[in-house]
């Protein structure tokens, strides 16, 4: 169960967090350019940041304490497949999610 | 309103409609997700409308979940909108010149489909002035960002009527490993997934989800420096 203040200290803050950095150069720095490097460190936060995320709760899922399970690696692979392939942010969720219930299904 | 003005604005509500069909199932997504976490519909629906950032918002839903501290939870979610300031950075060379409180709005409204019509139709529409620019981009906002709340409300009643042999723990690892794969159009943007990826397994075992924050810094670095190479060696091409 998640604490209700650390829920709020984090919806609020992140608010504030997100409205930062959507406002910082429209509202307060105006045309000045950003330095070149910083700008392609900020271009691989997503791909960096995600898979990061993603990785632990593939490999190790914690509705099964940490079991690896085959049918949520299928469900991965297949997703990131589709996806590579057909940029199609849906239909590679679909497919995905498709794979893991087939899979859940076939292990009984 | 002028009527070029008028016209901007429809053209922006009808580029940005086909992206009902892209926000809708995504908010009502973290709805269930939400409730299955325990959040009452109001926590839900208030997380969407002060953040109203999709992968931020699953970002520090989970790592609540995982019990991570709240700094990391915070600095995990802001990483993964730290685009939103490069979209800032690129519209402010269009809209830097409008009132302060139109900057305000903008600024909240400023999402990846927002972003993306409204960057799009300036570079179509060179003769267009600060009124149409402004008036478009929140023309493609009117579809858009209201569906994301009123889906994330319903995905948040529906929710808890989903039993748990549904598999939702999963919701998350399948959106985020969606929106990422189109994202890998370059060999460095592939590198910094797939370093990061490595670490992120390698150093699970650091206290306070802080493998987390080694993947992700490793990841960016080495995106960028892949980039850097292939700049240097004149086989670079923008994604």
């Amino acid at each position: 169960m998640i604490d209700k203040t650390q829920l709020w200290t984090v919806i609020v803050l992140l608010g504030i967090g997100s409205f930062a950095l959507r406002f910082a150069f429209l509202g307060l720095i105006g045309n000045r350019a950003m330095p070149e490097w910083l700008l392609r460190h900020l271009r691989y936060t997503a791909v960096a940041i995600l898979p990061a995320i993603v990785a632990p709760l593939v490999a190790w899922p914690a509705a099964l304490e940490g079991q690896t399970d085959p049918a949520r690696l299928a469900a991965a692979c297949v997703t990131l497949a589709v996806g590579y392939a057909t940029r199609n942010v849906i239909l590679s969720i679909v497919l995905g999610a498709g794979t893991l219930y087939l899979g859940l299904y076939l292990a009984g | 309103m002028h009527d070029t003005t008028r016209s901007a604005y429809w053209q922006g509500a009808r580029d940005g409609a086909p992206f009902i069909f892209v926000v809708s199932p995504f908010a009502m997504l973290f709805g269930v997700v939400s409730a299955e976490a325990g959040l009452n519909v109001f926590e839900a629906l208030a997380f969407s409308v002060v953040v109203i950032a999709g992968a931020a918002q699953f970002t520090a839903l989970q790592l609540l979940q995982d019990n991570a501290p709240t700094f990391v939870a915070l600095a995990s979610a802001l990483a993964v909108n730290l685009r939103m300031a490069m979209y800032s950075a690129a519209l402010t060379l269009h809209l830097g010149a409008a009132p302060f409180w139109q900057r305000g709005l903008i600024a909240y409204f400023l999402v990846d489909q927002t972003y993306a019509c409204s960057v799009m139709a300036y570079e179509r529409n060179k003769g267009w002035g600060l009124a149409q620019k402004t008036a478009y981009f929140f023309g493609t906002m009117t579809p858009v960002c209201p569906m994301w709340y009123v889906m994330t409300l319903v995905g948040a009643w529906a929710g808890t009527a989903i039993p748990p042999d549904y598999a939702l723990d999963f919701a998350v690892p399948i959106t985020f490993i969606a929106l990422t794969a189109p994202m890998l159009r370059t060999a460095a943007h592939r590198a910094a997934a797939l370093v990061s990826v490595v670490m992120a397994l390698g150093f699970a075992w650091l206290p306070f989800n802080l493998g987390l924050m080694v993947a992700g810094l490793a990841g960016m670095i080495t995106g960028a420096q892949i980039e850097l190479r292939l700049r240097a060696r004149g086989t670079w091409v923008d994604p």
